[in-house]
């Protein structure tokens, strides 16, 4: 049995020792001046912190967004943090949550579910707070504006029309590779794709069923893997996914068969570069991730300030952006980043991210 | 975990029970528990406070009600799997399978929502799922003879497995406000969430059950000595099946709070829950060969993980850096009793030249001549 | 073994029971007879399951967990179990990924270094368990956390691509020695290397002791604790080389690899005959086991049946080999029993 005095030692040596873990400070976080909770008010001496919570936070698409959000910080004199799960299937509720408690005066989401989030986000905006979507939207209703970083039509065209590109001529099987399964901008693209694809342009093109990578490097390759070895006559994987993208790129180049399957879909210039030169991804494309991050944060600002309100209709100028002419804030209250970038032989090198 | 009487190489020795003092002689029962609370609980106690302290220190938003609310939900499902598994541990058996049945709970609580049956039907249909896949691991585990530690490991997979194939990777919201008003409200005038009551209500029942009644006696029985206890016959085997089917049972209504806090029911629901479920109980001061341990540990250990959990949050402190204060929790709170018991044991011996009260001897010890 | 024995029981078994027992005893034939009947039967359905190219893939990725396998049995013949691997490969596989994307040791080096530190790791464990005295299930449960905390506070959130590692480097993967995968090569050579030291060296003998009986193991003067430190730093070993091989096979690493991999570890000692009771089983009945699954998860790929139809048979593979390793104890119990009642 222990003795009180020994108890009373071994106490006081946990809660040094807890305090010592918990005093490490953060590794990946910027550190965020957290004051006492000023009211997150609509005035332009108002503390701009804003906190960003992506779907993961090992994500290098969702690192480079953190890179143009935080360039927007600094331009602007406000503090920027990115917080998250590790992984894309765990909740988000806890981060807006703390971040609601913190009293921050904007959080920006890209959600894993636009449905759980729900209720913590109304709960933020209760409380003053501002919440911009990115990326992936939160169900309509719980956010004030949602930036899109792409026409979601306009990347559905896209795939299909690079699909088309690739597969000799416009005929063959093809399949998505995807990220989770119930990532709301995956399945928007992928729906539109598929609308796309009923056109009589692409009657060749056999669309398999869909596989899910999860976002991550290893699932992603072993999907990759399984695709080749059920669909021997598999003409183009389209993967709108960073992560996918770049997995199946790898394990068609190793396997052989970059003359006989195409990859295309959603991917970084840098990663893909040596795909495009070795002819297993002749053509991908994207956006600007880091201008997706600037752009959203600058409009979290905004908010905070009151210059916009989110309603459909209002227009506001990010310098830098969209060749400097306004934004129009669309129906349920979407702004669209600007078109998507192709990227092919002629023009891969030109890009650095 | 059932073979204690050939305990595991490199196990950690049982620290002297308290049922008798330093000279050998037996204490009153009543003695014996407040003497048995004197540790563990108190040491914990004083962790949680020091913890409080810490989180108001780093963070001025600590000690709001807003905040004891959420710190209070973020884990209201992993404390409510706790205590039946308290129960499981002191009976000297585990079980992994929990945080599959959440998942499957979830997922056949979405299947059947999704499907068009009123929460109303769906709820109790997945209550009774967690009592079938309990009432599976109690059979294997106990019936057929089957070491629960790889008896759950199984169910670990097939459980998930089954929740994968049931919803498959959907995510089913749209439940009526009341839904997740219960999962995700406070009671009115308090900052206790809903479900904290379930947590509650479990805590008193089982606590009592444990502590107060002859099966709790029995449990703990059977956790110190799985030889003995497995002569004295059926009954103990019909308890800890019920032990399990009540397991699966809690898990599939943790599953169903889950899903009401997130107003959404997924398959994946629950991953990785099972680490934290075992480092509260374990941290609570219960014995993973079983025999000893508290369910007021068990509580006090919940309150320290939620609040472990969100001083780090408010504190930015990278979620990486909680996986690892966990894990350290967890081999501390089992190091502790041991290097206490060795250096009672050191002291006892120089201060009166003789060897400790008779415990249980560890490998590596030879018994007193 | 007297089949009239004192207590009440049918004078024949039934043939069930006894092919029940015949299989079990004989568990790593009775493993490649059933890889080879439902190799036969996918095939009917599909061809494409035996074609050179799928074997290869099947066999390489096998591969992988059979070497962690290996580790895991001699750890669990002590009658312990280590649940932290999947974090010991994660960590070593993207360590190794990003010591070569910049490039600060050669290949070679940086392999050493991988391995290396999957021995510290195991070394770590085999501390706090042994001399520590924690229990395995909790020391390695904590470990599982800790090193994969680790793994995610090196990483940042980054990840290293196939395209920042060393030309050449992941082909590997692919390469292959008259004709057999290179990575099943390497299996074999481990699995070889360590059975070995389980059967003719006197710390193997002392492995087996120690996991059938750990008190008559001190009582006979074998140092317990050192052997299951032994055990654990051996694990730790093949789970550094088991990391290596999956970043090579990978390629593109960040700090969730190998997340869920203990289940397909420990599922491969199972089915291989390693009792979770400790004191037997061998590994080649480890990595026949980790073959076995491996060709399960093919299989379901190649007939299409849906992956998440995977994990919920993972289960019923365990508790079905459990089950028969209980019917094969509790014949032996009775048996020895009859012969020393009778």
């Amino acid at each position: 049995m222990i003795s009180k005095r020994f108890g009373r030692m071994t106490a006081l040596t946990m809660v040094a020792a807890l305090a010592a873990v918990a005093c490490t400070p953060a590794a990946t976080t910027v550190p965020s001046t957290t004051g006492p909770a000023d009211t997150p008010g609509p005035s332009v001496a108002a503390p701009l912190d804003v906190v960003f919570i992506p779907k993961q936070i090992n994500n290098p698409y969702f690192d480079a967004a953190a890179s143009g959000a935080q360039k927007a910080a600094t331009e602007l004199g406000g503090t920027f943090l990115q917080v998250g799960p590790s992984a894309a299937t765990e909740p988000q509720i806890p981060y807006i949550q703390d971040a609601t408690t913190q009293g921050v005066s904007a959080i920006a989401i890209s959600v894993n579910d636009p449905n759980a989030v729900v209720p913590a986000l109304e709960a933020a905006q209760a409380a003053g707070i501002k919440i911009v979507g990115y990326d992936s939207s939160p169900a309509v209703g719980a956010y004030d504006v949602f930036v899109n970083q792409v026409d979601f039509s306009g990347v559905g065209v896209l795939l299909a029309d690079w699909a088309c590109e690739l597969a000799p001529n416009c005929t063959g099987e093809i399949v998505v590779l995807s990220a989770a399964a119930t990532a709301s901008n995956q399945n928007a693209w992928i729906a539109l794709m598929e609308t796309t694809l009923e056109e009589p342009k692409y009657a060749g093109l056999t669309l398999l069923p869909t596989v899910y990578g999860d976002d991550d490097p290893n699932i992603s390759t072993t999907q990759a893997n399984a695709l080749l070895t059920n669909y021997p006559d598999l003409k183009v994987i389209v993967a709108p996914t960073t992560v996918g993208i770049l997995a199946a790129a790898q394990v068609v180049s190793q396997a052989g068969k970059s003359d006989s399957i195409k990859v295309t879909g959603l991917g970084f210039p840098n990663d893909m570069r040596s795909y495009v030169k070795d002819g297993t991804s002749p053509v991908f494309g994207l956006w600007s991730v880091p201008d997706l991050g600037y752009l959203t944060y600058q409009i979290c600002a905004k908010l905070v300030a009151g210059e916009i309100t989110g309603a459909p209709g209002e227009t506001f100028t990010v310098t830098g952006l969209n060749n400097d002419q306004p934004y129009t804030i669309g129906a349920d209250s979407i702004v669209i980043l600007g078109p998507a970038f192709r990227f092919d032989a002629i023009n891969i090198d030109e890009f650095d991210f | 975990m059932d073979d204690r009487t050939s305990a595991p190489a490199g196990s950690g020795t049982d620290p002297a029970p308290a049922d008798v003092d330093a000279s050998g002689a037996p204490r009153g029962r009543g003695v014996a528990i407040v003497g048995r609370l004197a540790r563990w609980e108190v040491l914990l106690a004083f962790v949680l406070l020091g913890l409080v302290w810490l989180g108001a220190s780093l963070s001025p938003v600590f000690l709001s009600a807003r905040n004891f609310s959420n710190l209070i939900a973020a884990v209201i499902e992993v404390g409510i799997i706790a205590l039946p598994m308290a129960l499981i541990i002191v009976a000297g058996e585990i079980d992994l399978s929990v945080e599959s049945m959440v998942g499957l709970a979830a997922s056949v609580l979405g299947f059947l929502y999704a499907a068009g049956y009123p929460l109303e039907m769906a709820i109790p249909a997945v209550l009774v799922v967690g009592a079938l896949g309990g009432l599976l691991n109690g059979v294997l585990a106990t019936m057929a003879g089957l070491p629960s530690l790889v008896v759950t490991l199984g169910t670990l997979a097939l459980f998930r497995g089954l929740a994968l194939v049931v919803l498959g990777p959907r995510g089913i919201s749209g439940f009526p406000p009341e839904f997740s008003a219960f999962g995700f409200g406070t009671i009115p005038g308090t900052p206790l969430p809903w479900p904290f009551v379930i947590f509650a209500v479990l805590a008193l029942v089982l606590g009592f059950v444990l502590h107060g009644t002859w099966i709790g006696r029995q449990l703990f029985a059977a956790g110190k000595n799985v030889g003995a206890a497995r002569y004295s016959g059926v009954r103990v085997a019909r308890m800890k099946l019920l032990l399990f089917v009540l397991a699966g049972l809690i898990a599939a209504l943790a599953g169903v709070v889950l899903a009401a806090r997130l107003a959404s029911a997924r398959a994946d629901a629950g991953e990785g829950m099972t680490l934290t479920v075992v480092t509260i109980v374990l941290l609570g001061g219960v014995n993973i060969f079983g025999g000893r341990g508290t369910i007021l540990g068990v509580v006090l250990a919940f309150f320290t993980l939620a609040v472990l959990g969100n001083a780090l949050r408010l504190a930015n402190i990278a979620s990486e850096i909680q996986s690892i204060a966990i894990g350290v929790l967890l081999i501390i709170s089992v190091v502790i009793p041991t290097l206490a018991h060795q250096f009672k044991s050191a002291l006892d011996r120089a201060l009166r030249g003789r060897r400790a009260p008779a415990g249980r001897v560890g490998p590596g010890e030879m018994a007193n001549p | 073994m007297s089949e009239l024995a004192v207590s009440a029981r049918p004078a024949q078994p039934t043939l069930l029971r006894r092919l029940i027992l015949t299989a079990g005893r004989h568990r790593e034939v009775s493993l490649l007879v059933v890889m080879i009947l439902l190799g036969a039967l996918v095939a009917v359905r599909a061809p494409q399951f035996l074609s050179v190219s799928n074997l290869t893939q099947v066999t390489t990725l096998a591969s992988i967990i059979a070497v962690a396998a290996v580790g895991q049995a001699l750890v669990i013949i002590t009658r312990n179990v280590d649940l932290s691997v999947e974090s010991t490969i994660g960590l070593v596989a993207f360590v190794v990924a990003e010591i070569l994307s910049a490039r600060t040791l050669g290949v070679p080096a940086a392999i050493a270094f991988g391995i290396g530190l999957g021995l510290v790791l195991g070394m770590i464990n085999g501390f706090v368990v042994a001399v520590m005295r924690v229990p395995a299930i909790v020391a390695t449960l904590g470990t599982l956390s800790i090193y994969r905390g680790v793994d995610f506070l090196l990483a940042g959130g980054k990840q290293v691509t196939l395209t920042e590692l060393p030309s050449g480097y992941t082909d590997a993967a692919t390469a292959t020695i008259l004709g057999i995968p290179l990575f099943v090569v390497i299996a074999v050579v481990i699995l070889a290397i360590v059975g070995i030291i389980l059967r003719q060296t006197r710390f193997g003998r002392q492995v087996y002791a120690v996991g059938s009986n750990p008190e008559a193991a001190t009582i006979l003067g074998i140092r317990t604790r050192l052997v299951v430190f032994g055990a654990f730093a051996l694990c730790g070993l093949c789970a550094g080389v088991a990391g290596v091989m999956w970043g090579i096979y990978f390629g593109t690493i960040n700090a969730t690899a190998a997340t869920g991999a203990v289940l397909q570890v420990v599922a491969a000692c199972v089915v291989g005959g390693v009792a979770i009771f400790g004191g037997s089983g061998t590994v080649v009945g480890a990595g026949l086991g980790a073959l076995f699954l491996g060709f399960i998860q093919n299989a379901l790929i190649i007939i299409r049946l849906s992956q998440f139809w995977l994990e919920a048979i993972y289960g019923l593979v365990i508790l079905t080999a459990v089950a028969i390793d209980a019917v094969i104890l509790r014949r032996l119990r009775r048996s020895i029993g009859a012969r020393s009642r009778g």
